[in-house]
């Protein structure tokens, strides 16, 4: 099993998220964040204060699958996430020990 | 407007002062035996300006106070403000109204006594006069009138120091201050015989009898030097006592609601009709002329800051017209019922740009860290306002002109030089008044209990440390 992390712009949550469904993924986690890779800040000026901010608000989704399904789910967050700007984000892949399902107890497999 | 159409409007003006005073010069003869009793036009107007006024202070500048700091102090912001307002009231009712409202005997030029504490002699009965020779409201109104005065004035200070005062510091400071300060000013700019005496005694007993600004021949329709530039001072006095808050220039201190802060600036502009307008105490054209006034130099401040911000920083912001807005409120204050609309125009297109440039530059320049910039905007735009009065009042530029009780109370003007001096006079008075006895005030704070909070209070935030809640729980 597989933990999928990607960072990607607010506004393409939506599609990202049908295009996982399509898939069979179903369940997803997503938090709001700030980060900045290559993308830079900018300045907001309010009277007499200038804040050079560099951190941009950002969508941090999770989503736990199968092994076997990781390049799909790649290649539709990839897909989906793209703009061809800076700052499209980055998708993280680290291995996942162990699933459960709280109601059920189910574990790994059937708990995705 | 052609001079020629200007000098026209302004002999209009004139002569409908001249009629209006003739008016009731003779109705008052006609009436000798009989003291004058409240209309109940004036009197209804009178209570709704007051209730005007409330609603600058909460939620008016509650909002536009608390949008501007961080998320953490927003509750401390809207807490000084109710409290401080509250306190004032109180004070006012007890000693306030009797010191800036009465004869002071011996230091009459400064301050009045202490004949009506605690409200003596004040009833549903009682009068006082309005600027019309004859028309007089009840006393009671007045009274609930200028205590909205006295605690918006001492409200507004609070900005200077923000997201750093002990709140106990600001509960001390809400009866010091006043007390010492703004009583003493309110008496000093709007203590005079009244206009019953003003007609009938020759014009030095008149300033005889009046607080000594009034007595420079300054004028000041709303409270320019009273509120404004009085606030501003010591704003940027308790600012410089209290210190930088920690973490200025190098961290982030953005507005965390310039919604909020829009929403405290509207409110402000509604609510300042009762102010300026209201300050005429009575429901006439000279109402009418402030109420049109407080509409045009704010329109134009709130038109002409953004302006500016576009061409010298690349875009215009809303912070910036909000800013406009207040400093074009600020400015017409003094001149409200003394300036002729086109006046007012030109008044608000000159002072944004200038109070841009205080808020901005020179604040950054002297790195002293008034907060939410109450010198920036409501001193340095009351003394433009205040001067410009001075000018703008003249009937060749379209204003009321000034009226002269012994003259049956035609309107004059002196002259462009002796005007703004006597404004020059009432401003540099307020600045060394307000100056020195906020000095005495803070430091008297800083010495016994302390003015600021600890450092880690100001790094978790104002409101769990001193208040024990949070503005927000999302």
């Amino acid at each position: 099993m597989k933990l999928i992390t990607a960072i990607i712009k607010p506004f393409k949550l939506d599609e990202v998220r049908e295009s996982l469904s399509a898939l069979g993924v179903q369940g997803m986690t997503v938090t709001e964040v700030k980060g900045y890779g290559r993308q830079k800040g900018h300045t907001e000026i309010y009277r007499g204060a200038e804040y050079a901010v560099s951190f941009l608000p950002k969508l941090k989704i999770e989503v736990a699958v199968k092994s076997e399904m990781l390049e799909a789910v790649i290649d539709a967050i990839t897909s989906k996430a793209k703009t061809g700007q800076i700052g499209d984000g980055k998708i993280f892949v680290t291995p996942l020990e162990q699933v459960v399902r709280i109601r059920t107890g189910e574990t790994d497999g059937d708990a995705l | 407007m052609t001079i020629e159409s200007l000098k026209k409007a302004g002999l209009a003006t004139l002569a409908s002062l001249g009629t209006l005073a003739m008016t009731a010069g003779v109705a008052f003869a006609q009436e000798a035996a009989k003291t004058p009793t409240p209309d109940k036009g004036d009197t209804a107007w009178m209570l709704v300006s007051t209730i005007l006024v409330l609603l600058m202070i909460v939620p008016g500048l509650a909002l536009f106070y608390g949008g501007l700091v961080r998320s953490k102090n927003m509750l401390s912001i809207l807490t000084q403000t109710l409290v401080v307002t509250c306190i004032v009231m109180v004070v006012w009712a007890l000693w306030g109204y009797s010191m800036a409202f009465t004869d002071g005997a011996g230091l009459n030029l400064y301050v009045g006594g202490f004949s009506k504490a605690l409200l003596k002699g004040v009833d549903t009965a009682t009068i006082v006069e309005t600027f019309s020779r004859g028309v007089v409201i009840p006393e009671i109104v007045f009274v609930a009138f200028q205590m909205t005065f006295a605690a918006i004035t001492t409200a507004l200070v609070i900005g200077g120091f923000a997201e750093r005062m002990k709140f106990s510091a600001i509960c001390v400071f809400s009866v010091l201050w006043p007390t010492l300060v703004y009583f003493p000013m309110a008496h000093m700019v709007w203590w005079w015989p009244g206009p019953e005496f003003a007609s009938t005694n020759p014009a030095d007993a008149t300033v005889a009898g009046a607080g000594m600004i009034w007595g420079f021949g300054a004028l000041d329709f709303a409270g320019g030097t009273v509120v404004h530039i009085n606030a501003g001072i010591a704003a940027l006095v308790g600012a410089i006592l209290c210190g930088k808050r920690v973490g200025y220039k190098t961290e982030s201190m953005a507005p965390h609601s310039l919604t909020l802060t829009m929403v405290g600036a509207s409110l402000l502009w509604v609510g300042w009709f009762g102010f300026n307008a209201g300050s005429n105490l009575e429901a006439n054209g000279y109402a009418g002329l402030a109420m049109l006034n407080t509409f045009l130099c704010t329109a134009a401040a709130g038109v002409a800051w953004p302006a500016f911000e576009w061409i010298l920083k690349g875009k215009p912001s809303l912070l910036g017209a909000a800013s406009g807005v207040v400093a074009g409120l600020v400015a017409i204050t003094p001149a409200a019922g003394f300036a002729g609309p086109m006046g007012a125009i030109v008044l608000g297109l000159v002072v944004s740009p200038i109070c841009l440039f205080f808020v901005s530059v020179v604040k950054n320049m002297l790195k002293y860290d008034d907060s939410l910039d109450v010198f920036g905007v409501h001193c340095v735009g009351g003394i433009i306002g205040a001067i410009a009065t001075g000018i703008l009042v003249d009937p060749a530029l379209g204003g009321a002109g000034i009226v002269d009780y012994t003259a049956g109370g035609a309107a004059v003007y002196p002259g462009l030089v002796p005007q703004v001096i006597a404004q020059a006079k009432g401003v540099l008075t307020t600045v060394l008044w307000s100056g020195i006895g906020s000095t005495i005030v803070f430091g008297l704070i800083k010495l016994t209990i302390g003015l600021r909070v600890k450092e880690e209070v100001e790094r978790e935030g104002l409101d769990i440390a001193e208040h024990g809640e949070r503005a927000y729980n999302m």
